[in-house]
This record gives structure tokens, sequence and C-alpha cells, in this order.
């Protein structure tokens, strides 16, 4: 049994079909990569499974860790261990990220029967963390996102997948907008989080992520099917002669 | 006239406010209604002196000519003003000379709404006096304040103990003839409390009264006074609580401070009186008049205020800046859930040369409710280099309720300066949704949301209160979202 099971999985938004028929299994231990050209349906994808609201299911089924991930509000399957790395990381105004992953991990903690952390232990965990990372702390004594640079929300996102130690993680474009240093700080965060018991979906637009970021498989994306999979070379072979063929394979 | 209350604790479960039992308990009260024979015997009660019984009696006479303020956003059912008691005191023999001979069911009902008043038990560093209906049943920590010559406690053992301080400043920053409320105050206030803080003197622990209602039909009319003598400083919080009723209850409460040179008074309230149930049945009016003046150079009012109680709220903490360089302060926030009603603010008045006053106003309105900012900024002729600034924020949640900023703004002085902000916002469906992601509930990110909204203001309060303050105000957006 996989981690992740999506079957024949239909989505509409305001009534206009959107994903038309995905299947995936992504295993735990294993990073796949969900690559597409704009509006192919990948951030879609990515919201339906992190359950937020306004999307259709129309059709299929999505099962988690064995049970059905569709019947769980946004908040549960968070708390059960699903992250989604957001493309637009929001700003709290006033709340402190430490705070907020706090708050977070405890909510985590508590759903799984474990003692939550007070502000010394919660400290002992962003210090280990960070120092596996070599991610710097600063941004946890700022307000939630508010004036980060891209390249901060995005390190500020891999953080906190890092203190929640989600089982499957969905990365939405984690790599855009960065400049090539940053796209190495947040790869190197990634790579350090690949584990054995841990499913990554790297959802992105560009190949140059998974030249630092090495997937074990490649799924292409096109008006909303998955129109090819293949090992990690698929990714090369897009780069070359990008996505005009599988459009209009999908088209047909 | 001693009456028995035979209600029983009907601490109702589920509710959010977990405030909402009564304590039973034999009660002395004051005939039904108001009259100058309601003044004689409150006064007589009090065992006052003449002319505490008169400045009361002109009160009075002045009150029945004065018509209720119309002016608020607010509205409600005319209020039967013969229909209530003015005045309602646990029975007992004689006042309680110290801790030990507090009744213990009032004891109880303190631990209960987790202010114990066992000193033992206590909160470091904080003195308490307990304000249960009509009286003043407790008051910590007197011993240790008085050795440093600082005066807490009720106001009725003030009137007695120390008449010439109290007479010299009753009245002297909210005089009896002020407004509809004050001047009702003035004539039927039962208690209250009195601080004194000489000249030089840091008071070394925050001062806290905690105002309880408990009798069914009974106004609350507290009287609070803190004078400051010069470069002396005082924190001082108030904490309300009432229990759940069907009918209203009225609260007009008026707070006097006094700054002299250099002297400071940092006023917090925390205000969670009973709000009404999900309909708008019962809970409390809340009426209040507070206002302090800076008499002295360079002395210095903060108010801090927390409302999320009350059915009604109407009140406007205000600062008379008349010491040259003196400094006021204001910093509420005022959340209205269900349908609750606050029209607060405050008011700035700059008298003297270089004063400088700063208001930060957190509006928060969720349900069916109505939140309004009313603020006044008045620059005297004579307030040379005056300076003001003032952010008003509101923040609503769910398409229902609403929020209304009203502020004045009168310079008569061209050398002024004067800055007003403002901003309304809602909760964002994105903000809700990430909070969401990482697990919180919704409420649970709606209060985290709420409250870092909020953080400006609930940093200024004393660390002690600051972590009650934030859970108080997730607990009064229950059930605002989904």
């Amino acid at each position: 049994m996989a981690l992740l099971e999506i079957q024949d999985l239909h989505v509409e938004v305001a009534g206009k079909e959107i994903l038309r028929g995905i299947s995936l299994d992504v295993e735990a231990g294993k990073v796949h990569a969900i690559m597409g050209p704009n509006g192919s349906g990948k951030s879609t994808l990515s919201h339906v499974l992190a359950g937020r609201s306004g999307y259709d299911v129309t059709g299929g089924s999505v099962r988690y860790d064995g049970s059905d991930l569709l019947q769980m509000n946004a908040d549960e399957r968070a708390r059960k261990g699903v992250f989604l790395a957001f493309q637009y990381p929001v700003e709290i105004p006033g709340v402190t990220t430490t705070t907020f992953l706090r708050q977070a991990l405890n909510a985590g903690r508590r759903e799984r029967g474990e003692p939550e952390l007070d502000a010394m232990e919660f400290v002992k965990v962003i210090r280990r963390k960070t120092k596996e990372l070599g991610i710097t702390d600063d941004l946890l004594k700022r307000p939630v996102n508010v004036g980060f640079s891209g390249g901060e929300k995005k390190r500020n996102e891999i953080l906190q997948m890092a203190i929640l130690e989600p089982r499957l993680a969905v990365l939405d474009e984690t790599d855009s907008g960065l400049d090539i240093d940053a796209l190495k700080v947040v790869s190197d965060g990634i790579n350090a989080q690949r584990s054995d018991d841990r499913g990554v979906l790297l959802i992105t637009h560009y190949q140059r992520l998974l030249d630092y970021v090495v997937p074990d498989r490649v799924h292409v994306l096109a008006q909303g099917c998955i129109v090819k999979s293949g090992g990690k070379e698929l990714a090369l072979e897009l780069e070359k002669s990008g996505y005009a063929e599988f459009l209009d394979a999908a088209a047909a | 006239m001693a009456m028995e209350t035979k209600t029983v604790e009907e601490l109702a479960t589920g509710e959010a406010y977990k405030y909402g039992f009564v304590t039973d308990i034999e009660m002395e009260r004051a005939p039904k209604g108001l009259s100058e024979d309601t003044v004689r015997f409150i006064s007589a009660k009090k065992e006052e002196p003449d002319w505490l019984l008169e400045w009361r009696l002109r009160a009075f006479r002045m009150w029945k000519t004065m018509a209720e303020p119309t002016w608020a956003k607010v509205t409600y059912p005319p209020i039967d003003y013969q229909d209530a008691y003015y005045f309602a005191a646990p029975k007992t023999k004689e006042g309680p000379k110290s801790l030990d001979e507090v009744d213990p069911e009032l004891l109880a009902t303190y631990e209960k709404l987790g202010i114990p008043l066992q000193e033992q038990e206590m909160l470091a560093g904080v003195a308490v006096d307990a304000v249960f209906d009509s009286v003043s049943v407790a008051t910590t920590y007197k011993k240790k304040l008085e050795e440093m010559g600082i005066v807490f406690c009720a106001m009725s053992e003030a009137v007695q103990k120390y008449p010439d301080l109290v007479r010299q400043y009753l009245g002297s920053v909210v005089p009896y003839s002020d407004n509809f409320f004050a001047t009702l105050n003035s004539a039927v206030f039962s208690d209250g409390t009195f601080v004194f803080v000489p000249k030089g003197v840091r008071c070394p622990m925050e001062l806290s009264t905690y105002f309880r209602i408990n009798a069914a039909q009974t106004g609350q009319f507290e009287r609070t006074l803190i004078v400051a003598e010069a470069g002396s400083y005082v924190s001082y919080l108030e904490g309300c609580t009432a229990p759940m009723r069907d009918e209203n209850q009225l609260h007009a409460a008026v707070v006097e401070l006094v700054t002299l040179d250099d002297a400071e008074i940092k006023y917090s309230t925390v205000q969670n009186w009973y709000p009404g149930d999900a309909e708008g049945k019962g809970g409390i009016y809340n009426f209040v008049t507070k206002r302090g003046a800076c008499r002295g150079r360079n002395s210095k009012i903060l108010w801090t205020q927390v409302e999320t109680g009350s059915a009604i709220t109407w009140k406007y903490p205000s600062c008379i800046l008349q010491g040259e360089g003196s400094v006021g302060e204001f910093y509420s926030v005022a959340i209205t859930n269900n349908r609750q009603q606050a029209d607060t603010g405050t008011k700035m008045i700059h008298i003297g040369k270089g004063t400088s006053s700063r208001i930060i106003a957190k509006g928060i309105s969720a349900g069916r409710a109505d939140s309004t900012y009313r603020g006044l900024v008045r620059i005297q002729p004579k307030a040379e280099g005056a300076r003001n600034y003032t952010q008003c924020d509101s923040l609503l949640i769910g398409d229902q309720c609403g929020a209304h900023t009203v502020p004045y703004i009168e310079s008569r002085n061209p050398t002024a300066n004067v800055e007003h902000e403002a901003t309304t916002s809602k909760i964002s469906e994105d903000q809700l949704f990430y909070c969401l992601q990482r697990g919180l509930s919704e409420e649970e990110a709606v209060s985290l949301i709420v409250n870092g909204f909020c953080r400006e203001v609930l940093q200024t309060l004393p660390m002690e209160f600051a972590v009650e303050a934030q859970k108080l105000v997730g607990i009064s957006l229950e059930g605002s979202v989904g």
C-alpha cells in the first residue's frame, strides 16, 4: 500500500473541470515530481490534497495511509501529517513565526496523544532543526511571512516542514521566484528531509529544481491529465523539447 | 430588608461564558427603586459624613433633570430606573477585618473566578481588592503597601480613614454633574477602590480590583479614585465578570485618575461582563465614565482596555493633559460577537504646552455585532507644539457585522501636529487556510489571527494578565466562523 493513492481523480472549480482523471501513487521514501505548464492543474491538485474549500471532487478517490483523505477537514489532514508548502505563503501580522509554529506542532502532538511542548522545549527543537538544515533561525522572531522576501518565504516553508515532520509533503512551486543561491538553500533543506518514511510530491514548472532535488519519478501533467510518467531523465527531456507535444497529446 | 437569594448554581454547560454562575449568599439590599431615600439609605449604610451625603443628593437632584444620552451608536429598550436595586451587599454583622473573617462562600467564588484571595496562594506581586456587588469584600497585601505609605482600600473605608484626601479629589476629574450616568453614579455609588501613592513612591506591585456582579436586578455603581503624587508610579488593573441572567443589568462606574508632576498611572481593564446569549438576551449594560487628569508637568496616564464582554459598552477613557509636557496614551481592544454592541474610544484634551497623546484602537466585530470607535482629539489654544497620533484598525469576521470609526479632531493651535490613520480589514480565507493547513482548528486560527491583530495593545498589559487576555480574545470569538 502506497502512502498516497490517487485514483481517477476528477475535480471541478466553479463548474469547470480542472483535473480530468488523475491516478498516482506516492510511496513512503520516494520523491515524485509533477511537472506541467501553467494552467495544467498543478496547484489545483496541491490544494485538493490539502483540503482547501472551493474545489468539487466529482469523481475518483484519494487514500492517505489507508484512510479516505477526502473525508477529512484541512486541519485534520495537517495534524495527520499532510503538509503543503505554499506557492504564495500567507502573511499573519502580529503573530511571530515561533508562536505560530509551536501552536501548529502542539496541535499535531495533541492529535497523536503526545504531550505539548512548552516554550523552552520548543526552542530546543528549533535549535536542533536549524542546525540539521543549516538554516538560520532569524525568521522565527518575525511575524509570519510579514515583509519577507520571496526567498525568505520559501525558506520559512521548508523550516516549517522540518519542524512539523510531515509524512507526506506537497511542495507547490517551491522554486518559483528564487534566485540561484536561494534555490540552493531551499533544495538542500528539502534533501535533508528526505527519509524512508516520508513521501514527497514536488510540483514545479521548471526542471532546474530537479537538478538539486533529484526525483525518483517524474510525471507530466497537461490539461488536467497525467500524460506521461518516467524516471528522472524525463525531466531533462522536457527541458529540451518543452511542453508543446504533451499539450497536443492531451488535447487529442 | 435582608433577603435571601435562593439561586443555586446555574452554570450553563457548553456555553463559552465560564463565569456565569451565581453565588448563593444572604444579601442585604436597599428597597427597590431610586429616590432620595435610596441615596440616604446607602449613605447611612456607609456611615458617611454629611458633606458626602450632600454631594450625593446634589447629584441625585441634578440627575432627575437630565436625559439619557442618545448620541452613541447603540440601541436598547428604555431602562426603567425604578425597577432595580441600587444597593446589595453580602450580609455580615460588621465589615471583615481580615481575610479570615470573609465569608468562605465569597472566598470560594473568587477562587472559582481564578482570583484566589488567600495571600499565600496569590499571584506573586499583585494586590487585589475584591468588590462583590456593592461592596468591597477583601483587600490583600494591605499591610505591606501601608508600610510604603501607599493607600489601597475600599472607597467606603477611605471615606472613613482618609476623608480629607477623598474630599479633595472625589469629583475633581469627573464632577457629579458630568453626564447622565456619571451623575447617577455620584448619587448611588456604593463602593469601589481608592488608591493613593505618595510623593516619589514607586508602587512595587500591580494593584488590582476584581468586580463581580452577583445579585439579580441589581445595578453596580462603583467609584474608583487613584491619586499619584509627584514622581510616583502605580499600575492598576481591573477585571469584571457577572452571572448569566436573562435580564439586562446596569453597570455605571466612574473612574478618576490624578497625576501630579512626573507621576505616572497605568490603568488596565480586562472587561468580561456577561455579554448576553447568542440572540442578544440578557447581558450587562456597561455605561462607564473614566477620565484622568494629568495635572503635573511631564505626568503620564496610560489607559489599556480589553473589552470583550457586556451586551452594550459605552465607554471613553480620557485624558486631560493640563501639565506641560504631559502624556496621555490609550490602547484599546474591543471585541463584539453575536448581538453585542460597543461604542468606545477616548478623548485627549490637550491644554498644556508640549503635551502629547497616542491612541491605538483595535475593533473586532463578528456575528451580528456592531463596533464603533468614537474619539476626540482637542488641541486648546495654549497647547503649543502638542502632538497626537491616532491609529484605528477594524477587523471584520463574517458579513453581518459592522465596524464604524468616528474620529473628531479639533485643533485650535497651529503649531500642533495631529495624525490619524484608520484601516478596515477582514480575516482572509488565505490566512485561515494557511493556519488550518498547519493543523490549527478554525477556532484556534481565528484566535491566533485576532491576537496578532491586537498584539500592539495586549503588549501594554501587565505580564500577569496578558496571557489571560489572549485566551479571552479567543474565547470571545468562539462560534464566529464556520
